[in-house]
């Protein structure tokens, strides 16, 4: 009897242990993304999930409002602090209006970072941007470089629109970075105002106007798809290579007649992933955010963090023939 | 029974005191129930559910929807609605925003948010009860009249300097979980369940949603009864929005986009008849509990959103269909 009862005691306890150790060793991580139902954001979710298999004791609760309202992701905000989850990684859909909720939630104790659509940083620890300025307009100079024969010719930019801050940031960085592609020849840059008619117009003018240019660098989603649509009109493919930033879905077609060979934009299977992974090393204490640190993100290397605990995960992602069908169906 | 009373049929019914109470008696309780099952169902299904500052946490997702179905309650038991209360909010949010800029202080920036508020319903008020306009229509075009005047003032910019002391009414606590939000929001539906069932006031908002010409009748200055309730609208509207600008500490021209179907929803489900003339504040308030009870309830469980509104939409239908076939079986 007494045996038994030992028996019943000591197994009894060691449930209770075995379940206390599980409940403390699953670090929970909330993804919450600007609304559900978008494919980049499911694409962000499969990284995240990749992740925490890496990792093993993590769970991933992928979350967010239904529609893109700064009161929804609230509403999901304060789901996710009753859960007592340990960390949040949001795509804020408004910088400042989550600030009072997200600082609530880390007096709880809870880590919070923000990817992709950043918070103020009083209401966040770090923000993960899928790329940096300087890294965006280098790899647009280099996927022209690379289409043109041997790295030697005349290329243009085509524009958003001349005030357009993200655009001429980059074709500053461009023109920064110019010095270490000595066969790329910048000629002119033009404007197409992020209106797909204009762009064509001004890509057909361009093609009038500078016969010898060779490539076409459009740092613009809409522009890249206008003037990869005008070299096709024109009966250029081959000729003149347009390069940039664009959507896989919107540009598979131009990949596949030819008009672009390659073209750049965030991976946000990788820039899911990367957040889970910088939450968990918070979450768990295996890193620390501060300026100038640094914060692992398994496959994808270090996250550099500057003054303002921000980073840049990586080179944007390069799409071409081998993979754009497949992210096209993405986003 | 019907040669007992056959005597009686020339005498005029009065289906409003002997056919309403009862129902609404029954729909109350029904409702009650319905928010203590959900409860329960909270309760059992998450471990952090039964959680004082969870659940004080959860009353702010819909707190200030329903500070504004209670002046909507009325203006839908009058047979008139406010569409535009959503925009009202955004436009007083803007007002205070721009104040705050300049330097205004906490108090003048409520007053600001008041006064906005009362201002954009009079302008309601005056074109449904001025020139015999529905107010559907009229509230449609407000509702985007509102909210472009918002966009036109603020664009794609963001005002954030409001004092510290602002951030009270929407994340301030008045005693250990009970926030400002929410006593603020008790202390009201007493005072619009006292107006409503109380007072001759009460009495004539009845009388207007069952039949506007008997009660002018019988001496009941509907128009003023009318735009009296517009402006309540629009006051709880800018009451809304002192919340909720002083919740997310900043404002944006998108802010509350829309948020006037919730507050219908909330109205209706808290069984105030969409015709007019009945209807009582008990339900609502009950409704905005059985509303929020869900969301969050199903928010813990990690539901995605898309599948509480449709919970949401599936309680709204029945809640309009339930008293049609009850009232056919009946008649059968």
């Amino acid at each position: 009897m007494k045996l038994l009862k030992t028996l019943a005691a000591s197994t009894a306890l060691a449930i209770g242990l075995g379940a206390a150790a599980a409940q403390a060793e699953t670090v929970r991580i909330g993804l919450v993304v600007k609304a559900l139902g978008i494919g980049f954001f499911e694409a962000a979710n499969q990284g995240a999930q990749d992740a925490a298999k890496e990792l093993g004791d993590v769970e991933v609760i992928y979350t967010g409002p239904t529609s893109t309202t700064a009161e929804g992701q609230i509403e999901v905000i304060n789901s996710l602090i009753a859960q007592r989850v340990d960390a949040i990684a949001i795509s804020a859909n408004d910088t400042d209006a989550l600030v009072p909720a997200l600082k609530r939630a880390m007096d709880r104790g809870i880590t919070v970072i923000s990817w992709d659509s950043g918070v103020a940083p009083e209401g966040r620890s770090v923000h993960l941007n899928p790329s940096s300025n300087a890294l965006i307009g280098n790899m647009c100079v280099k996927m022209a470089a690379d289409v043109l024969p041997d790295g030697k010719g005349d290329v243009a930019i085509l524009s958003a629109t001349p005030t357009a801050t993200n655009q001429n940031i980059w074709i500053e960085e461009m023109k920064k970075v110019l010095p270490n592609y000595p066969g790329v020849n910048l000629v002119t840059t033009v404007y197409g105002d992020d209106l797909a008619d204009k762009s064509y117009r001004e890509t057909l003018g361009l093609l009038k106007s500078h016969p010898e240019v060779k490539a076409i660098i459009a740092p613009t989603s809409v522009g890249i798809v206008a003037a990869a649509q005008a070299v096709a009109d024109e009966g250029k493919i081959g000729e003149v290579m347009v390069t940039g930033l664009g959507l896989p879905s919107e540009m598979a077609g131009h990949v596949q007649s030819g008009a672009s060979k390659s073209f750049a934009i965030w991976n946000p299977i990788d820039l899911g992933y990367s957040a889970t992974m910088i939450a968990y090393n918070l979450a768990t204490g295996k890193a620390t955010a501060e300026p100038g640190g640094t914060i692992p993100m398994g496959r994808m290397g270090d996250l550099t963090l500057d003054e303002n605990l921000d980073g840049a995960m990586a080179d944007p992602f390069v799409y071409d023939a081998s993979n754009v069908e497949e992210f096209a169906k993405i986003f | 029974m019907t040669m007992l009373y056959d005597a009686t049929r020339f005498a005029v019914p009065d289906r409003l005191e002997t056919g309403w109470k009862p129902r609404l008696l029954r729909w109350e309780t029904l409702l009650l129930a319905v928010a203590a099952a959900i409860f329960t169902f909270n309760a059992l299904s998450s471990p952090y559910f039964l959680d004082p500052w969870s659940l004080s946490d959860a009353t702010f997702n819909f707190t200030e929807k329903a500070t504004i179905a209670l002046a909507m309650a009325l203006l839908i038991i009058a047979a008139e609605i406010d569409l535009s209360v959503a925009s009202i909010i955004a436009l007083c949010s803007v007002a205070m925003g721009a104040a705050a800029e300049a330097g205004a202080g906490t108090g003048v920036l409520v007053l600001i948010g008041l006064g906005v508020g009362a201002l954009a319903g009079a302008f309601n008020g005056a074109l449904v009860t001025g020139f015999g306009l529905p107010s559907i229509v009229v509230t449609i075009g407000t509702l985007s009249l509102f909210r472009g005047l918002a966009y036109v003032v603020l664009g794609d910019g963001v005002y954030k300097n409001y004092p510290d002391s602002f951030a009270f009414f929407g994340q301030g606590y008045v005693w250990w979980v009970l926030s400002f939000e929410f006593v603020l929001f008790l202390a009201l539906a007493v005072v619009f369940g006292v107006v409503l069932h109380k007072t001759s006031f009460g009495r004539w908002i009845y009388a207007i949603g069952n039949n506007p010409t008997a009660a002018r009748f019988s001496g009941i200055r509907v128009e003023r009864v009318k735009f009296l309730l517009f402006v309540l609208s629009g006051l709880m509207a800018g009451l809304a929005s002192v919340m909720l600008t002083s919740r997310v500490g900043s404002t944006r021209p998108s802010i509350a986009f829309g948020w006037e179907l919730e507050i219908v929803t909330m109205v209706v489900l808290g069984g105030v008849s969409i015709l007019g003339g009945s209807g009582s504040i008990p339900g609502v308030v009950i409704a905005a509990f059985v509303m929020g009870l869900v969301t969050f309830g199903l928010g813990l469980l990690n539901v995605p959103g898309i599948v509480m509104s449709i919970v949401i939409g599936v309680m709204l239908i029945s809640v309009i269909a339930l008293p049609i076939l009850w009232r056919r079986l009946q008649g059968n």
